[in-house]
Parts: structure tokens; sequence; C-alpha cells
């Protein structure tokens, strides 16, 4: 298996205060990982390492090397605006731009790239990102409408959409179903499982469950570290560390 | 579910949990006298305690319903995991292996009430001996499974082979009679249901051991190597 993202001696800090150590770690391509751990472990920073969104809060740096493709994106001569169109990102509450419609929303990222594209090539990637985010159905008749009309699971599938607008090869989800209802977060499951056909996905979740549906493999971390990798079934079923023993059957605190 | 681990921060889950483990303890010390009483009405020719055994059953029958209602309880409203996960499937199969050793207690004893009807056929020597072998092998896999114990457990699975062989030189010893008067024939096959009964627990109490070593090191040792059975 071919690892698309490889995370070497990653340490990053909030101002004085460190949130993670040391970390390594490799992400399968087309595969999906996920990183569960308690509030405040860290993992929400990791991702957001790994497509260079940490260093954007002020006082916020990163050390180590993160090998996408076998290159550092941290390297100086790396732009951090190509890393972050190779590697998009869905966030936890559904964010559509409130005053663009649906297909808009989903050319968001084309448009803000500096692409300048034909009407007809421009609602090709409209149409084939909804498609891909399962929406195009619910919406083919409302793209003009404004996209915070939709409920909240279409809009996050259509913030899915918006991501793979821009052709990304890696997508992070940060706790994408926790303000969705159980019907809306299986939809958003399945469609992890059709999206790592094509793409290679990292998910964080406070979800053991979900985590344990859909991910292929499964990261542990806690108060900064990384604590254990490995198979999600291994994981769930026999894990080696006694700290991902405790968290996962419910033994913390 | 390991005694050593710290508790669960759900106090309803740690207490249904330990609940299960109780429910089978108490359900593995009934099963194992209900093989000693079978095995003592067969000795002593006792009818009575044959039949009271046999009514017994019925509390058995319950112990395990109750201990399958709560292991599928646990997994519908708490969606356990890693080493809970283990111990309460462990607990789902080892439940239904009891009952089985239960079924083989009437067994014995509805083929000792035939035997009651009838003189004797011979004075009981390997069978007492093949009784004592499986029920020590009921209590250690219970044990093991009370004390997250898997060198126990591995024990037990060891001695399976010596209760397979006794039921073998059982069968041989019968079949001699059997050849040698047709009379007996009647009460040698009953014999050797006894026999096959108490492999049968010894069977048992193996699948209960295997499941143990499992549930402790999440580690598969059902069907790795050959056994033999006669």
């Amino acid at each position: 298996m071919t690892e698309k993202l490889v995370v070497r001696h990653l340490s990053a800090w909030f101002g004085k205060t460190r949130a993670l150590r040391d970390i390594n770690l490799g992400i399968a391509a087309n595969r999906v990982t996920a990183i569960i751990g308690p509030s405040g472990c860290g993992k929400s920073t990791l991702v957001r390492c790994l497509n260079r969104m940490h260093e954007v809060v002020p006082g916020a740096r990163a050390e180590g090397e993160v090998m996408l493709d076998g290159e550092d994106i941290y390297a100086p001569t790396v732009d951090p605006v190509d890393v972050r169109r190779r590697i998009g990102m869905v966030f936890q509450k559904a964010t559509p731009f409130p005053t663009m419609s649906v297909q808009d929303n989903v050319a968001a990222g084309l448009t803000l790239n500096g692409a300048s594209l034909s009407r007809i090539e421009r609602d090709r990637i409209v149409e084939q990102s909804l498609r891909r985010a399962a929406l195009w159905e619910e919406v083919r008749d409302r793209l003009n409408r404004p996209g915070t009309s939709l409920s909240g699971g279409q809009q996050q599938r259509l913030c899915v959409a918006r991501a793979l607008a821009v052709e990304p090869e890696i997508i992070l989800m940060d706790e994408p179903c926790s303000a969705l209802d159980p019907i809306s977060t299986a939809r958003i499951e399945e469609l992890l499982l059709e999206l790592k056909e094509s793409y290679t996905i990292v998910i964080v979740t406070h979800n053991m469950q979900q985590a344990a549906r859909t991910a292929d493999f499964t990261t542990f971390m806690y108060a900064g570290d990384l604590i254990e990798f490995g198979e999600t079934k291994q994981i769930f079923t026999n894990p080696s560390r006694r700290e991902t023993e405790d968290y996962i059957t419910g033994r913390f605190g | 579910m390991d005694t050593t681990q710290p508790q669960h921060t759900n106090r309803q889950y740690e207490e249904e949990l330990r609940g299960l483990r109780t429910g089978l303890i108490k359900m593995g010390g009934l099963v194992e006298s209900q093989i000693a009483e079978a095995i003592e009405a067969l000795i002593e020719r006792d009818t009575a305690r044959a039949r009271a055994t046999i009514a017994r059953d019925a509390e058995v029958n319950r112990m395990d319903v109750e201990n399958d209602e709560l292991s599928i309880r646990l997994l519908a409203l708490h969606q356990p995991a890693a080493s809970d996960l283990r111990f309460i499937t462990t607990s789902l199969k080892i439940t239904t292996d009891l009952e089985r050793i239960g079924d083989n207690a009437v067994n014995i004893c509805e083929r000792v009430l035939e035997l009651n009807e009838e003189p004797q056929l011979k004075p009981y020597i390997d069978i007492p001996r093949m009784a004592t072998i499986a029920q020590s092998m009921v209590k250690d896999s219970v044990d093991a499974f009370m004390r997250d114990d898997p060198d126990l457990a591995e024990e037990v699975v060891d001695r399976d082979d010596e209760v397979d062989a006794l039921n073998y030189q059982i069968y041989r010893e019968l079949l001699s009679y059997m050849v040698e008067d047709p009379s007996s024939i009647s009460r040698a096959t009953r014999i050797l249901f006894v026999s096959k009964n108490l492999e049968r627990v010894a069977d048992h109490a193996t699948n209960i051991a295997e499941m143990v070593v499992y549930m402790v090191k999440g580690r598969t040792i059902r069907h790795t190597e050959k056994k033999h059975h006669p």
C-alpha cells in the first residue's frame, strides 16, 4: 500500500503551548484514516498541519516534515495555497458562502484560484462535483437558490462538493458530522466510502462508532502524543496500548 | 473486561458488565454440580437423584436466557469495544456451552433411569475417572474465565485428549461385552451414551477455555491444530 502523506517528527505550538509532540504517521492512499482522542488531544491541530492551515492562527507554528508524494509541504519553496488546493478541507460546521447560490458555492474554489473558465466548463465541474458529493439529484432544480437554503446535511455535502471542485488529492474532514442528524451522518459516511476510490481521506471524529464504521486505519491521540496507530479492526477489538483500550471502552477520567 | 482495569465512567455499564460476569460464574457452578450429581446417580443407581437433576435443568436454561439477554442488551446500548467487546461476545458463546453441558447432564440422567430398570452390567471404573477429568475441565474453564487466566485455560484444552482416550477405551470395552453377550447390548449402549455425553462435556469445557484465551489475549486458538476425536 502506498502512503500518500508521511508525517515525520511533527510538533506544533500555539504560542508557548505545545499542541503536538513528535508525531510520526503514514496516511495510506485511497483509504480513510480516522483520528480519535479526547477534546484537546491535538487531533484537529494535526489535520490542520497536514494542509498548512495551522500556521494561519496568530502565534501558531509547526516543526517537522509532512511529505506529500515524497515532497515536504513545509519546504520554503512550497506555496501554501498550492498545498491547500491539493489537500482540501471540510469543517465541523457547514460553511457555505451565505451570499452565494448553490452553484456559485461549488465553483467558489475555482474562481478564488483565479481560473478563468467557460460557462460550459464551469457547469460541467459544478455538476460533476455535486454528483461526487451525492448531492446532485437533490439540488439540480435549485442551483440558483442560496447555499444556505439547503438543510444542514445538504450544506455539509455542498462543502464537500466545493472541496472536490478544485480536484484535490486528499480531503481532510474535521468532525464533519457533529452537527448532523443520524440520516445525514449516514449519507456522509456512505459518501466517504465512495470518495476513497478516488481520494485519500483523513477524518477527525469524536464519534468512535463513526471511526469504526468508516475508517480503514485509526489513530488514537492523547495530550499531544500519537499513542497508537493501526488497522481500525485491530484498534477496536484488540488495541495494543492500555491508553487506547481505556479510551475506547469508556474508562477515561 | 479485565478485572484489573480502571472502572468505566458510566457506572450503569460497569455494573451490568459485572452482573454478566457473576451470572456466568453462577451458571458455571450449577452445571458443574449437575454433572457431579448425574455421575453420582449413575454410580449409586439413585433414581430419585437422577430425576431431581433433570428437574434442575430448568434453572440452567433460565440462567442461559438471562445471560443471553444481558449480553444483547449490553451490545445494543453501549457499543462495547476492545476488551469489553471480547468479554461480551465470549459470554454469549460461553453461556451456550454451559447450557449444553447442562443438557449433557440431563442426557446422562435419562440413561441412568433406564439403566436402573435392569441389573448393573459391570462395575464402573473408567466412567468415574472420565467424569472427574471432565468436571475439573468445566470448573477450571469457568475459573479461567473468572480470573482472566489464559494459562489455566490452555491447560484445560490440553486435558481434552485424556477424556477422548478414555471414551475410546470405554467404547472398546463395551464392544467386547456386546460381542460376547448380546443380552448386554441395551445396557452397554446406554453406558456408551453416558461416556459420549461426558466426552461432549469435555469438548464444551474446551470451547469455553479457548474463548477465554481469545477474550484475554485477543488471539484465536480454536481450530488451529488437528484434534483427536475417536
